[in-house]
């Protein structure tokens, strides 16, 4: 009986060796090496819009508004609106389509995958990923909370973050029209072109141009 | 707030005069002792020895030609931008040090000997590299543009900063070496469904893309070195990311991992950032390919025409979808061209050098320059990408900008209508 397991045993790591020896051979140089899955758990921190990729966590909007007032809102403002040119996080709805768009994660970011991968990896400004995956979810919610997109006990989780609609979500095209321009065919008008050549502005009086 | 703005910079010039007095630069009159017949002071004494400079840096009379940023245009110089100083560059190359700054949050500095690249998701095996890997794969030279998307993105709405610098300086050019994405993957394997990447960089802003495999496939690289050096640190040390032809943050810096997956990411930076809000309210996406572009780096606000007479226009010009075929440049504001002299090389996704001389006898002109690329594809006015995309597009002006030259040689940036 023994004999017979330590014969198989030594069938199965043949084979194992065959398996690995045949990939070896389908790799063009022999050089790199095989990552890990701890290793590659450690990295791999993205969050896509159905949600794969979250990891294992909660918060609430409720529970957000104090994480917020501790960790966000130094630049963004108790309420998102924005410290001095630091950006608004909230508001914004229905400007869009007017000659002052304000663009926040409630009116324009498509989906709320986005915020959490985003406040994850990147935030505090100069701490990124200092956050708990709780204290991420906490503040997703209540930015989704404050932008009128959830209720304030919504249990915002690596579950349902995939789900949530946002009121941007369809407000984007695809694919790139360009090029969206009238002369693709390489001969443009050489002369006595009827092109308007009156000024009608210039730089200098706006004048923001820095002074050396 | 405008006006507080200004006097807020202008106070800040005064002080930088004040504390900072100690820049030299080129005098405007000669001093006559150093002419012909005298003997110029530079010539009876030794000069310093080859063991005082080890790495080199111009000319002390050049301390103006740098990269120069608007203050008031971000909230943090770590998240911000400064421009390369176009006016004052001859030829393609852009100096390693001059190759404008782009960052999300500061400049990485990464110990190349704990650099790592992972590659993970719809590959056969899941890899990491080091550095030194990396270099032992077949390696490549080529020349690109790096052009950010929101070049000139302050001149939607008119002519708003008055400087070639300002307006046209997110863009470089530089010789790359490096790995060849095809020639990586060959090492991991791709499973069939692997239809993007993401690209992610290891600074604090994390800074990732998704990018389609066809581009990535076709030409994008692993990049260590530039015009024949490592990477400097602010563009992406030890190695980054090129991506021919398309906007410039997609060429992830410090670049940490490469995942392959079915559908896109849909970051922050391709969501909420670099996409192109139109007069509707719907805003385009994914436009990755910077379109034909030129402008005219001499004269221009910053290059002032000097003397009467011969003059040798110098420009720029590129196009992300290759080769640059013609330029053309106006001096009556584009109701007349003439066609301009483009330098060797010509080559696909990298900037081109064109001359034109002309005459200038104090006369009233302004100046355009036009690119035509090689699918023939001509660079547009903005009021023609202004009547398809509205004014609050940020990203992708690719329009002919207007120098207004005045009679006593002064240059303007202006806008025509």
């Amino acid at each position: 009986m023994y004999v017979w397991v330590k014969i198989v045993s030594a069938l199965m790591l043949t084979s194992l060796i065959t398996i690995f020896s045949s990939e070896a051979s389908d790799r063009a140089f022999n050089l790199g090496s095989i990552a890990t899955s701890q290793q590659v758990k450690g990295w791999d921190i993205d969050v896509r819009p159905d949600g794969v990729g979250a990891p294992i966590g909660s918060g609430t909007a409720f529970d957000g508004e104090e994480v917020f007032a501790e960790q966000c809102a130094s630049c963004h403002g108790d309420f998102g609106e924005g410290v001095d040119r630091w950006p608004e996080l909230v508001g914004g709805d229905g400007t869009l389509n007017t000659h002052d768009p304000l663009k926040t994660t409630g009116s324009y970011w498509p989906y709320a995958s986005t915020i959490f991968d985003y406040i994850y990896r990147a935030m505090p400004f100069g701490a990124s990923q200092s956050l708990s995956y709780d204290e991420t979810y906490q503040i997703v919610a209540y930015l989704l909370y404050m932008n009128d997109i959830i209720d304030d006990d919504f249990v915002l989780s690596d579950q349902n973050i995939g789900l949530i609609e946002m009121p941007n979500q369809d407000g984007f095209l695809l694919p790139d029209p360009r090029p969206d321009v009238s002369n693709i065919n390489g001969n443009p008008c050489m002369e006595n072109c009827n092109v308007p050549v009156k000024i009608i502005g210039k730089a200098k009086d706006i004048d923001v141009t820095p002074e050396d | 707030m405008k006006f507080s703005r200004r006097n807020l910079i202008k106070s800040f010039a005064a002080l930088g005069s004040i504390g900072f007095s100690t820049k030299v630069l080129a005098q405007d009159k000669p001093n006559p002792n150093n002419l012909p017949p005298n003997l110029p002071e530079w010539t009876p004494d030794l000069g310093t020895g080859v063991d005082e400079n080890p790495y080199g840096s111009p000319s002390e009379f050049e301390s103006d030609v740098i990269r120069r940023n608007v203050p008031w245009l971000t909230a943090s110089p770590q998240s911000s931008v400064n421009f390369t100083p176009l006016q004052d560059l001859e030829g393609i190359v852009t100096p390693n040090g001059l190759c404008f700054e782009r960052h999300h949050g500061g400049v990485a500095e990464i110990n190349p000997t704990d650099y790592r690249l992972m590659i993970n998701g719809l590959v056969d095996r899941e890899m990491i590299f080091s550095l030194d890997d990396l270099k032992r794969f077949p390696q490549v030279n080529k020349f690109y543009f790096l052009e950010c998307a929101a070049n000139g993105g302050m001149e939607w709405k008119g002519a708003q900063l008055n400087g070639c610098q300002y307006t046209f300086g997110m863009v470089h050019n530089v010789q790359y070496t490096g790995v060849k994405l095809s020639d990586l993957l060959r090492e991991t394997g791709l499973k069939p469904k692997a239809k993007w990447v993401l690209a992610e960089g290891s600074d604090t802003s994390g800074m990732t893309r998704s990018i389609p495999i066809e581009k990535i496939l076709d030409d994008c690289l692993i990049a260590w070195a530039m015009n024949g050096e490592a990477l400097r640190p602010e563009q992406g040390y030890p190695a980054r990311l090129v991506v021919p032809g398309w906007e410039g943050n997609m060429w992830v810096k410090w670049i940490r991992r490469l995942e392959f997956g079915d559908k896109p990411y849909m970051t922050r930076e391709e969501t909420s950032k670099y996409t192109d809000l139109l007069r509707d309210g719907k805003a385009r996406m994914f436009t990755w390919v910077m379109e034909a572009k030129s402008v005219v780096t001499s004269p221009s606000p910053e290059k002032p025409i000097l003397q009467k007479g011969i003059q040798q226009l110098r420009g720029l010009a590129w196009s992300g979808k290759g080769k640059i075929k013609r330029v053309d440049v106006s001096f009556d504001g584009g109701k007349n061209w003439r066609t301009a002299l483009l330098h060797a090389p010509i080559m696909p996704k990298s900037l081109v050098r064109f001359t034109l001389p002309f005459e200038w006898s104090g006369e009233e002109l302004l100046i355009q320059s036009r690119a035509i690329d090689e699918t023939g594809y001509v660079q547009p006015y903005i009021q023609e990408l202004q009547k398809i995309r509205g004014k609050n597009s940020i990203y992708h002006n690719n329009s002919i900008a207007t120098w207004l030259v005045n009679k006593s040689g002064k240059v303007d940036n202006v806008r025509l209508g």
